[in-house]
């Protein structure tokens, strides 16, 4: 460990002697604190993000690094508990003098550390939690999104659907009672309602978070027959949900909304089926129809395969995107500086306004620090030669027309909407 | 002064002046004192023979009552956040405590951890009034009226939570000798014999339940200052379990067990989750199974019998003399 | 309501039933016998579940025949409680009967924790889902609902058998016989020559191996993720207090209860779902403290 330091901060005196007379303070390594679920059942989205991390990390340090800083990565188990994590969170800004902070995949935590990151002073990117809350609610300097967040996600579900099947009649709702399945049925429905003020909602439930056995509410969803079921649960409570569903025939009857389905599908296995809407939080798919035939996209996805024995899932895109984020505001920061390093203000001053690209299209960030990311969804599709669902009638909407505008929040916002939005959202269509 | 009361005086100077030399140290420290006052109450009720699963719910009512005040204003103001928080431990302690005091053992510990699990559902479920599991922000309130700094914040919090301690560990302790204290341990040595004499088992068990929930609510309020949210993870029945592991860790025999057991016992989880990641609740069973099958006593139960073991040491080479 | 509604409401509550009653009837025999309330039995329910899963994925990957799975599921259950509740039992709880019952059940969850994270070591963090055995029975078509034969049919199916064979076992063999002994009166059964450490070795594999056999069946249908275990345990609490502790026959009448009372709030009133079993639990217990069946103890002068 302490080889390779060196061997960094020779590299940096190498560089020092020869380059600009201000680059004293060019640090041995840039230290990147990260928060992911590694523990609980999130944590089927915070290790692969990890594995992505550290295969991303080792392909930038193998390159330079960020202007010529090898970066270095620690992680925090998010699914330790709120004490440990902000414990550790403060440990890693305040003693291990951590540079940037990505933190972290539950909105609950997001909360928590947002205020802390500003108070402390720290560039804190949130880097997978979904709650559009923060940022609208109140002014951060420190504190940017480098995602999308559940408004657009869900407008995007709504616009997906009222595409592809506009006339449907009845939807139920089946989704995990905690703040997510809470806010993102809020913020569906009221999307929904604004465009489509004919249809009715014939069953709402929230079973609780972890529920292992849905089968009294597929009893009811198979007595009421929904056109469309709505669900934006996720891991092992989609899964369960849906193969039980399956095995009694639900998904048969009724064309499933899944947003988040895209992190599953590979679990889900025959259950599925197809004709079910499916989204990933983003332009997020291992067959990203502008992608796939990207050299390095083929790669990094074949890379991941080999590595993890699984395709990479939304979270991994995410954390693509995060430290997309970090290289490019650094070296526009640099740039900035006239080649310097940047102090840490000048990094936060180079944030808004930024665009950089991870695995997908690319990201902008707004004034409000909320990142701009297109939306992909799909229609589920049985394809041989794979053994889970794919996707087939993808469309990709562009988020500047369908994320909240500045000042505005979404609740409000989302109420404003008109069934003429729905032609009004520029979107590109692909078959499989 | 002896070296028994020496030694403990030495932890807590050393408890107070630590944040000065180790800043990151401070919100650790809070957070761990901030435990010990449940752990104190979990404590009062060992005394009777009673152990709670629920005693998280005390904490969780206090910490909500807190987050809802500063929300009513706005903001808030610590002192008075603290207070509402106290009072709401100790009106739903009533509520809960007349009923769960005429049951004893496990009957009593699962009535409580009913009682805790249906609070924690509530939160979940009325989404739109406790923010559910993303739980509450807490603004960082004022102090008698000032507008702090984090920093400046976070170390008028400390000493706060440092001198509430003391004064909680002081009352507690002459609680526990007064004559309704000892009627407390006799509930847990022959509770007949209590009625006999005509006093009612009930009454003193509600007595010492409500001071227990006090002390929960002193807890609940300083941590969700200290942390700036509440989930209802604060009522979570592992918490609960928690709770009865650092009363056990510290030693349910002594006040000082329930600080010196949550300093040890954060101290072990925020390292355990730092530096064994994957592994750190398998280093908290060993830590309590070790416990219990060594140490039963706690660590105050090691540290009186080292005690005694120092005294009786020269007390023996005395008689040695004389012979 | 309609009659086909409460006919439905019915049914997923007793399926539901069965499952919860398998896991809480070791812990009320366990509890009856050994009086430690064992918070272990979470994970012993766990490792049931994921055992049979990842196995049972395995072999039906490579081929072999889906009804593999109950033999599996049996082999998963015995297999759990010799190997992971015997060592428990004869290494810590056998050193623990002397002392306060809340250094016992402070035990069991310092086990419960270590339980946790051998679970993740061995299985990661992945949802495993393994359904080959209720997919090989099939699905039955009732008021045009359609339900698997497997929740509907085996799961009660197995909880009678389950209940009876239980209730033959104590009554009928001598093992059965130092069992009720034992729970009625330790000192006594002792000093009429029953070796009662043997008795407790015996009566806690049988409940952790009826815990992993739920775990087991449970696993069919179900996700199995980091976590279960400690969700169905406070669920089996619930059950075994309700029912009064270590009454068997009770924590079938409780565990009915508990199901068909969630069932049923689904239909009437999903919110309050999750509420269902302590609410239960809360009002029989203010009614009657020792619990439905339960009876009271003289209390020592």
């Amino acid at each position: 460990m302490m080889g390779i330091r060196n061997i960094a901060a020779a590299l940096a005196m190498t560089l020092m002697a020869g380059g600009a007379a201000l680059a004293a303070d060019k640090p041995a390594d840039l230290k990147v604190g990260i928060t992911a679920f590694l523990s609980g059942p999130a944590s089927i989205f915070g290790q692969p993000a990890k594995a992505a991390a550290e295969m991303i990390i080792k392909d930038m340090n193998a390159n330079g690094g960020i202007g010529g800083v090898p970066v270095k990565a620690y992680y925090v188990d998010e699914g330790a508990g709120g004490e440990a994590l902000l414990a550790e969170y403060r440990r890693l800004v305040q003693n291990v003098r951590a540079d940037v902070m990505f933190a972290s995949i539950s909105s609950g935590n997001c909360n928590k550390i947002a205020p802390l990151a500003e108070d402390l002073k720290i560039l804190n990117l949130m880097w997978d939690c979904g709650t559009q809350r923060i940022l609208e609610e109140k002014k951060y300097r420190y504190v940017f999104r480098t995602q999308a967040n559940a408004a657009p996600e869900m407008l995007a579900t709504v616009l997906y659907l009222l595409k592809t099947k506009p006339d449907f009649k009845t939807i139920a709702v089946v989704n995990q009672d905690y703040a997510w399945g809470r806010d993102s049925w809020h913020i569906f429905h009221t999307a929904l309602k604004a465009m489509k003020p004919d249809f009715k909602v014939v069953a709402e439930f929230f079973p609780k978070f972890g529920a292992p056995d849905f089968s009294t509410e597929i009893s009811r969803l198979q007595a009421l027959r929904p056109d469309v079921i709505f669900s934006t649960a996720w891991g092992g409570d989609l899964e369960t949900f849906v193969k039980q569903a399956s095995q009694r025939g639900l998904t048969r009857n009724s064309t499933f909304i899944l947003p988040l389905a895209e992190s599953s599908l590979q679990g889900f296995g025959k259950a599925l089926g197809a004709g079910h809407v499916v989204g990933g939080r983003g332009d997020h798919y291992f067959l990203h129809p502008e992608k796939k035939n990207n050299p390095d996209f083929k790669k990094f996805v074949a890379d991941f395969k080999a590595k993890t024995g699984a395709y990479p899932i939304y979270p991994v895109f995410h954390m693509s995107q995060a430290l997309a984020a970090l290289k490019t505001v650094y070296e526009k920061a640099i740039a900035a500086n006239g080649g310097e390093w940047p102090s840490h203000e000048q990094v936060v001053d180079a944030m808004p306004g930024l665009t950089f690209a991870g695995l997908g299209r690319p990201v902008t960030i707004r004034s409000d620090g909320q990142g701009i990311e297109d939306q992909l969804l799909g229609t589920s599709v049985v394809v041989d030669g794979y053994d889970f669902p794919l996707m087939d009638n993808m469309m990709i909407f562009d988020s500047d027309v369908i994320t909240t505008p500045v000042g505005k929040l979404s609740a409000d916002w989302l109420k404003t909407l008109t069934p003429a939005f729905i032609d009004r959202v520029p979107v590109k269509t692909y078959s499989r | 002064m002896s070296l028994r009361t020496f030694l403990p005086a030495v932890l807590v100077a050393l408890v107070a002046v630590l944040p000065m030399m180790a800043p990151t140290t401070q919100v650790l420290l809070t957070l761990a004192l901030a435990k010990g006052l449940p752990v104190l109450g979990v404590i009062v009720l060992l005394h009777a023979g009673q152990v709670s699963f629920g005693h998280a719910l005390f904490f969780g009512v206090s910490a909500y009552a807190a987050a809802f005040l500063a929300r009513v204003y706005g903001g808030g103001e610590l002192i008075s956040m603290v207070a509402v928080g106290v009072l709401a431990a100790v009106a739903v302690g009533l509520v809960v405590g007349i009923f769960v005091v005429r049951y004893r053992h496990i009957f009593f510990g699962m009535l409580n951890l009913a009682f805790s699990m249906i609070f924690f559902s509530v939160l979940e479920k009325f989404y739109y009034l406790t923010g559910g599991s993303d739980g509450l922000p807490v603004p960082r309130p004022t102090v008698a009226g000032f507008d702090m700094e984090r920093a400046g914040f976070e170390t008028v919090l400390f000493y706060l939570t440092l001198a509430l301690c003391l004064v909680a560990a002081w009352a507690t302790h002459r609680f526990l000798c007064s004559p309704i204290g000892n009627m407390m341990r006799t509930i847990k040595t022959n509770e007949l014999r209590l009625e006999y004499l005509g006093v009612s088992a009930r009454g003193v068990l509600l007595v010492g339940y409500l001071i227990s929930a006090v002390l929960c609510g002193i807890g609940g309020a300083l941590m969700a200052v200290a942390q700036g949210v509440v989930t209802p993870e604060y009522v979570w029945w592992v918490r609960s379990g928690e709770f009865v592991f650092i009363a056990i860790l510290g030693g349910s025999g002594s006040v000082s067990g329930a600080f010196v057991g949550a300093l040890i016992y954060e101290a072990v989880r925020t390292y355990a989750s730092a530096f064994a990641n994957d592994i750190w609740k398998m280093v908290l069973g060993v830590v309590l199974l070790g416990v219990i099958l060594y140490a039963p006593a706690g660590v105050a139960g090691l540290y009186a019998q080292v005690m005694d073991r120092c005294r009786t040491r020269p007390a023996n080479k005395t008689v040695d003399e004389d012979q | 309501m309609t009659l086909q509604l409460l006919a439905l409401a019915i049914f997923d509550g007793v399926a539901y039933a069965a499952l919860v009653f398998l896991v809480a009837v070791g812990l009320t025999l366990t509890f009856g016998v050994l009086k430690v309330l064992n918070i272990a039995h979470g994970s012993f329910y766990a490792m049931g579940a994921y055992i049979t899963a990842s196995i049972g994925g395995a072999i039906f990957a490579a081929g072999f025949s889906p009804w593999l799975a109950f033999p599996l599921m049996l082999i998963a259950g015995a297999l759990v409680g010799i190997v992971v509740g015997g060592p428990v039992e004869k290494l810590l709880l056998s050193r623990i009967y002397e002392l306060e019952d809340v250094l016992q059940i402070l035990v069991t969850f310092a086990v419960f924790l270590i339980l946790e994270d051998v679970q993740r070591l061995i299985w990661g963090g992945q949802p495993f889902f393994e359904s080959s055995a209720l997919q090989v029975l099939g699905t039955v078509d009732v008021f045009d609902i359609t339900y698997t034969v497997y929740q509907l049919i085996l799961l009660p199916m197995v909880a009678i058998s389950v209940l009876v064979s239980l209730r033959l076992f104590l009554r009928r063999t001598l093992m059965g016989k130092l069992i009720l002994a034992v729970t009625e009166d330790r000192e006594a059964a002792t000093s009429v020559g029953i070796n009662a450490e043997r008795v407790y070795f015996v009566t806690f594999v049988i409940g952790a191996s009826l815990a992993a056999f739920g775990g087991a069946l449970a696993s069919a249908t179900t996700s199995v993720l980091p976590g279960m275990g400690a969700d169905m345990i406070v669920l089996s609490f619930a059950v075994v207090a309700t029912a009064g502790l270590g009454r068997v026959e009770g924590a079938a009448v409780a565990a009915l209860l508990i199901g068909l009372g969630r069932s049923f709030a689904v239909y009437l009133w999903p919110e309050i779902e999750v509420l269902v079993p302590y609410l239960i639990m809360l009002f029989v217990l203010l009614i009657r403290p020792e619990g439905l069946f339960g009876t009271t103890h003289p209390r020592k002068i």
